[in-house]
């Protein structure tokens, strides 16, 4: 549907849509893990010290705060001529909205099952909300909440996580 | 761990520079411009500078906390609003302290604790969490699994600025 011709009925329709993407590109593993503790400066000797982590956790976990980390897509795959992104329902009614900024206002996650190297990671996101248009500093369009469910290969949930987007126009944009 | 309501955490002060902004977002594997273009942040997306990504907030108050529980402290729930963008060039602090301490049905005691990102006086990002701490030295939350680990149980969590109490 042309995006001038959606109606208030057609943006609501989009609640309580949902989508499951494809396990994500990266497998949980260590580099990757060190990458993030690098970032944050993490010292927690649970993710450093491989005695302790086996004492503690059966060996070692990532961080449970990167959940999100393990649904990203790799930006080039060979072969891949489709480009993946990550929350893909959200990108998509940003795409139907022409709304090309978003930012994320508000996020809570709950955590499951530690993710440990090897898993592989996937997610089913719903749109739960979508509010009227509003005018923001950054610009005007619509907030939404969108819950993610995170599963690993054993369907063991490791996290559900939901978002408040603010997805905007500025005057600018095109 | 003992551990009391009205508890502050050490706080914690960051200087955001553009590596932290970017090592975050790639860290994440977040290739959203705002967090690695200067040019789009400001130009396109209408922001001071490129800022700190979700995902990686979400692991620097991760580490906060487990900065103050040590390693046996496992997060269990945690939400939090971003006010301001918090850009490079920001003097960021960590502060936080402990509403209530908890122990649910399972016998996994629980801290929630209220965290504040600041920006010089301003809250850029607000935070509350739930962690699990050990209830006494022969519990570590890591073993609790099932009907064990159940983060919801204590009820919802709300932001300081929400709550009605």
């Amino acid at each position: 549907m042309a995006r001038a011709e959606m109606t208030e009925a057609d943006v609501q329709a989009w609640v309580g849509r949902e989508l499951e993407d494809p396990p994500g590109d990266i497998v949980c593993e260590r580099g990757y893990i060190l990458h993030w503790l690098e970032a944050t400066e993490n010292a927690n000797p649970l993710y450093w010290d491989e005695l302790l982590a086996k004492r503690t956790t059966g060996g070692f976990v990532a961080p449970p705060s990167m959940l999100s980390a393990w649904m990203r897509p790799l930006q080039f795959v060979p072969g891949r001529t489709e480009k993946r992104m990550p929350l893909s329902l959200h990108f998509a009614l940003k795409q139907a909205l022409d709304l090309p900024e978003g930012i994320v206002a508000y996020n809570e996650m709950t955590l499951g099952v530690p993710v440990r190297p090897g898993d592989r990671i996937r997610t089913t996101q719903r749109i739960r909300e979508i509010s009227e248009p509003k005018t923001r500093r950054l610009g005007t369009g619509r907030s939404w909440i969108i819950d993610v469910t995170y599963t690993n290969q054993d369907g063991d949930v490791a996290g559900v996580e939901t978002y408040e987007m603010f997805a905007y126009k500025r005057e600018q944009s095109s | 761990m003992n551990v009391q309501p009205g508890d502050a955490l050490p706080r914690l002060d960051v200087k955001v520079t553009a590596r932290m902004v970017i090592m975050g977002a790639s860290s994440s594997r977040d290739w959203q411009p705002q967090h690695h273009d200067h040019d789009w942040a400001v130009n396109r997306a209408g922001t001071r500078d490129i800022f700190l990504n979700t995902p990686n907030q979400a692991g620097w108050i991760e580490r906060y906390l487990t900065d103050w529980t040590g390693p046996l402290g496992r997060l269990g729930k945690m939400r939090f609003r971003m006010r301001r963008s918090i850009c490079t060039g920001d003097a960021l602090a960590f502060e936080g302290v402990v509403r209530s301490v908890s122990t649910d049905a399972a016998g996994c005691s629980w801290a929630d604790v209220d965290v504040m990102l600041m920006v010089g006086e301003e809250r850029a990002t607000e935070c509350v969490a739930r962690v699990a701490i050990p209830g006494d030295d022969a519990d570590n939350p890591w073993k609790r699994s099932g009907a064990s680990w159940t983060p919801d149980a204590m009820g919802p969590l709300e932001l300081a600025s929400q709550r009605k109490d």
